[in-house]
Parts: structure tokens; sequence; C-alpha cells
């Protein structure tokens, strides 16, 4: 199965709701409607052709440029008999980061939910315990967001212009 | 005493414990806290919690240039960190497409399968350690500071190795570290035997691991299980396989399985590991005796820092020199992912790249972080004793689920 059929199968099922299709470095990688995940991965994990049954990485990034779009969550699904990796990715607004959750499909969102809920506040709508994973659960701020910075700023002894950080 | 279980109206009352076992227990051989339910010395329900050790080393990576990240990686699974540092080396070569001579992706294969030794025999003999069997853990020991001792040669450092550079070897491999290879070769498997002995056939170490901490196939997928764990349930996915990378098709090996995942399965199939890992590094010898033993790294001045004499004496050197160091050099904008089979399983680095000094971002895919979440279900209804030979035998490390 290459990379071609699989995205001929999204889009016949999907139409237009599955767009951005892209290759880097091998690995077909393609975008879908906020709420609309949970639907293609079904289809993906369903399909008896596709089969992709194993999630094996589910992360999500921040773009703060990005407008209305500024937190992705990426999923990365694998087909393990045929050795076939995908990655499906969802934006969502961060005033409102909703996005259904994997867990029940997938046992492995669970934590890996909870861990983009810790660092990036994506809501995961219907997650059976989303609390914070790595962090205390006084915190009151998503730490891998873009704009807070890794060292102290209140801190006048160190001057790092030079190396950029 | 606490009663934290709501039974239905009418049934008969029944008390329950909390046990707090961690975070510094002396069985979890790591910061691990599982908050237990017990109905006498059975566990009814079980709550991990995790992030004693948490650095946010996904954080500092966003902040540091790509060479420094290598000793981030080290101190996750800490038990064979040169497969850690090498995979987090593929990864960059793999975004700037760098082509490396065969002779360092065998030395690679060297150093990897050794630490993937190193770490299953830390696994395998702490199940005997507790299961009570102190002996074997002793009889392999020495052997995992002989690894070391290797490292120690090749790289200067033992646990957290920093090993390697992108692109290849920081230096090539002297004569004692061959000769330090070839020892081990010589002398391991008599040890290994030994261990074998002492445990496979054991009716009191069968009786504690058979049917303990079972697992089936579609559940472990399910959770994302990978590596020996995953392997033990019956399904033979093996990133070297499955995916191969630094030349792994040019070795015969096989890829063994279990049938039950249970503990005593894990403990085979690690065992079996260890034989045929033993074997690609034989193969790995022989087939880097024909090669240039010159090369120990790939030709990519722009991202290899060059050698410190070289930096002094000669101008490009200087130039490159100081362009890696202070982050001149064009990386190229691109998304990738590049897994490498680790000690426990799949280890991951998904890492994006916006062309500047630092990642934009860098996920790592930790296997026992991934499968650590199957516990509870896994000892649900075990005695406590079999939990901790559970927990064990999963391989689990603090440094890795904490990330």
């Amino acid at each position: 199965m290459t990379n071609e059929e699989i995205k001929q199968k999204l889009t016949d099922k999907f139409g237009e709701l599955v767009y951005h299709f892209e290759e880097p470095y091998g690995m077909l990688t393609f975008e879908t409607e906020t709420n609309n995940n949970l639907k293609v991965m079904t289809f993906l994990n369903d399909d008896a052709d596709l089969a992709f049954t194993f999630l094996n990485d589910l992360t999500a990034v921040h773009y703060p440029d990005n407008k209305g779009k500024e937190l992705a969550v990426v999923y990365m699904l694998q087909n393990i008999k045929k050795s076939i990796r995908i990655r499906l990715k969802v934006f969502t607004d961060i005033q409102k980061p909703d996005v259904f959750t994997a867990s029940n499909l997938y046992s492995t969102a669970n934590w890996l939910e909870r861990e983009a809920y810790d660092f990036f506040g994506v809501n995961f709508v219907g997650h059976p315990n989303l609390i914070r994973i790595m962090n205390v659960d006084e915190m009151d701020y998503h730490p891998l967001r873009k704009e807070y910075p890794l060292e102290e700023q209140t801190r006048t002894d160190k001057d790092d212009a030079m190396f950029g950080r | 005493m606490k009663q934290n279980i709501q039974l239905p109206e009418g049934s008969m009352e029944k008390q329950t414990t909390t046990l707090n076992l961690g975070p510094t227990h002396p069985a979890t051989h790591g910061v691990f806290q599982n908050i237990l339910e017990m109905d006498g010395e059975r566990i009814m329900d079980a709550v991990p919690t995790i992030g004693f050790i948490h650095r946010a080393f996904e954080k500092i990576a966003e902040h540091r240039a790509y060479y420094q990240i290598t000793p981030l990686t080290d101190r996750l699974n800490y038990c064979s960190s040169p497969i850690n540092n090498m995979g987090w080396h593929m990864t960059v070569e793999k975004l700037i497409g760098a082509k490396l001579p065969k002779r360092v992706e065998y030395l690679r294969v060297i150093i990897m399968e050794l630490s993937r030794i190193a770490d299953h025999l830390v696994c395998n003999s702490v199940i005997g350690v507790d299961t009570g069997a102190f002996t074997g853990f002793i009889y392999v020991f020495e052997f995992r500071e002989k690894i070391y001792e290797i490292f120690e040669e090749v790289c200067g450092s033992r646990l957290t190795t920093n090993i390697g550079r992108i692109g290849g070897f920081e230096r090539n491999f002297t004569d004692l570290a061959f000769q330090r290879i070839t020892a081990f070769l010589k002398e391991f498997p008599k040890a290994m035997k030994e261990f074998e002995t002492l445990f496979t056939r054991n009716r009191i170490f069968m009786e504690r691991t058979m049917g303990v901490g079972g697992i089936d196939a579609d559940r472990a997928l399910n959770y994302g299980f990978t590596g020996p764990n995953l392997r033990a349930t019956g399904i033979d996915y093996d990133v070297r396989v499955a995916h191969p990378y630094s030349s792994y098709e040019d070795f015969t090996f096989t890829v063994p399985i279990g049938t039950t995942g249970d503990v005593y399965d894990r403990y085979l199939v690690r065992n079996e590991e260890i034989w045929q890992s033993l074997s690609i590094i034989e193969q790995a010898m022989d087939k880097i005796k024909d090669l240039d033993p010159s090369v120990f790294h790939a030709d990519i001045p722009d991202f290899y820092l060059p050698e410190k004499a070289d930096v002094y004496t000669k101008m490009e050197a200087l130039i490159y020199h100081f362009k890696i160091v202070m982050g001149e050099t064009e990386i190229p904008v691109g998304e990738v992912y590049h897994s490498v089979e680790g000690g426990n399983g799949e280890l991951g680095f998904y890492l994006l790249s916006d062309g500047g000094r630092t990642p934009y971002r860098l996920h790592f895919r930790r296997p026992c972080f991934i499968y650590y979440q199957a516990y509870p279900e896994i000892v649900k209804g075990m005695m406590l004793s079999d939990a901790v030979v559970t927990m064990s035998s999963l391989n689990l490390i603090a440094g890795e689920i904490d990330a």
C-alpha cells in the first residue's frame, strides 16, 4: 500500500474534509477539520485494508502566529503489519482548544492526551481523566506554549543575547 | 485505613486499605508512586502518579542547538543511553539528509547492541532480585561493568554517555576498545549461560513469574506497547526490522516472540535478544574488518565539529567550528520522525525544524511512558508481591517516563 493509495482512500471517503497532503521524509501527512478527527481515525482504524490500529505518538505544537489555529494536535498512526506510518494533524483555536479525545479508540492516547493538556492546554473533550500528568496540579499555565521563555525573566545576571536564547 | 470503594446499597460493608507503593520504595527501582487500593494482600485498583523527576527536556530542547541536545537524551533511558544518543543523531542526520559511511553505521550498531545487552541484563537480573534470587544479579553485573568499560574507552564516560556526534563518532575506536569488545564476546556467553541455568528452568522462578502480569496482544497493541514487552505477547514488531536504520538490514538476526505476554515470557524474550545482539555484534565486527579503519564520521563539515587541533591550525576548520557553535549553519526546514529500537521499545524523536538554531519543537516518544499506563489494568486482582515483579519486568525507567 503506497501513500498515494491511502490518500486516494481518504479523499474518496472524506472529500474536502481532509487536505494539505504532504510527504515530508516519506511519511504521509495531512490535516482535517478539528471536529472531524475522530471520524478520520475511526475510518483509518476500522478499514480492513488501512488498519491503522496502532497509535504511535500524539503530541501538540504551538504556532503563536497562526491566528485562530494556534494549537496543532499531531497524531501518528501506524499499520503495524505493513509498517506504514502516517501523520494526522488538527488545528484548534487557543481560546477554545477543544478536540475530541482518541482515548476510546486507542488506550495509548490516555496519557499522551493528558501530557498534551498539561503542556499545551488542549482540552480533549470526552477524556476520562483530563488532569495534569507531569506538572503539579496547582500550576495555572501550560508551560510548553511559546510565550513562556525557558529561563526566569527576573534574572539579570545572565546575558545570553549572543547565543540567541 | 480508609474506605474508598463505593459499594451498592445493601451490600456487606468491606474495608479496603489504601497503600502508597513508592515514590521511594526499594522495590520500585526508581521514582514511581502507585496508590494501591488493597483488599488484604490483593490489589483492587492502582493509580500510578508520575512526574517526580520531570525535567522539561522538551522545553529545554527548544532552546538548545542541535548538538547540545544529545546530553538531554542520555537522561531518558539511562540504562541504555547510547541508543538514545544515536537515535537523536540519526534524527538530525535524516533532517539534514546526511549519508553515513558503512563503517560508522556498523560501529553504531556495535555500540547500540552492547547497550541493549546492558539494558536487558539489568532488567532480567532485577526480576531475579525481586523474586528473591540475588545471585544471578551478581553474576551478570560484572559484564555490564565490562560494557561500560567499552563505552568509557570509546567516549570517556560510562552511564550518561553523550556518545558520538551528528555525523559519526567524536573519535575513532582505539585498539583497546576493539580488544575489550572481543574479550567481552568471548567471556560473556559463559556467564549468560550460567545466568540462564540459574533462572530459566528454576521451579521457584517459574512459579513466581508464569501467568503473572500477562497482557494479551490486542490490549498490548491498543496500549501502544513496543519492544520486548510487545514481542512477549506474540507480535513480532521490531523497529530494527520494520523501519531499518543504521544498516540493520545488512544483518541476520531473529526477532524472538513469546505467547502469553507474562513476566516469564518477557524474561525469555529479553534473554534471547541478548543472544541475538551478541550475534549482531559478531557480524558487525566481521564486516568492519574489510572497511577503511580510518573512517569514523561522515564528511559533513557543516555539522560535524572539526578536530580541536585543526581548529587551532586550519582556517576552514576554525570557520566551521565557529559556525556550528554559534548556530550559523543552514538547517533545513522540515518535519521528521525517526525511531530506534531502544532497550524497552520504540524510542521516537518527532522533530520540527523552522530553520533556526534550535528545534521548533521536539517530542520524545518514550516507550515506557506509553506502556506504563497499562500497569493498573495488568496488576488488578494480583498479589502485592506479584505487582512488584511485574513492575520490574516491564523495564520501567523513571527518567524515561518523566522526560
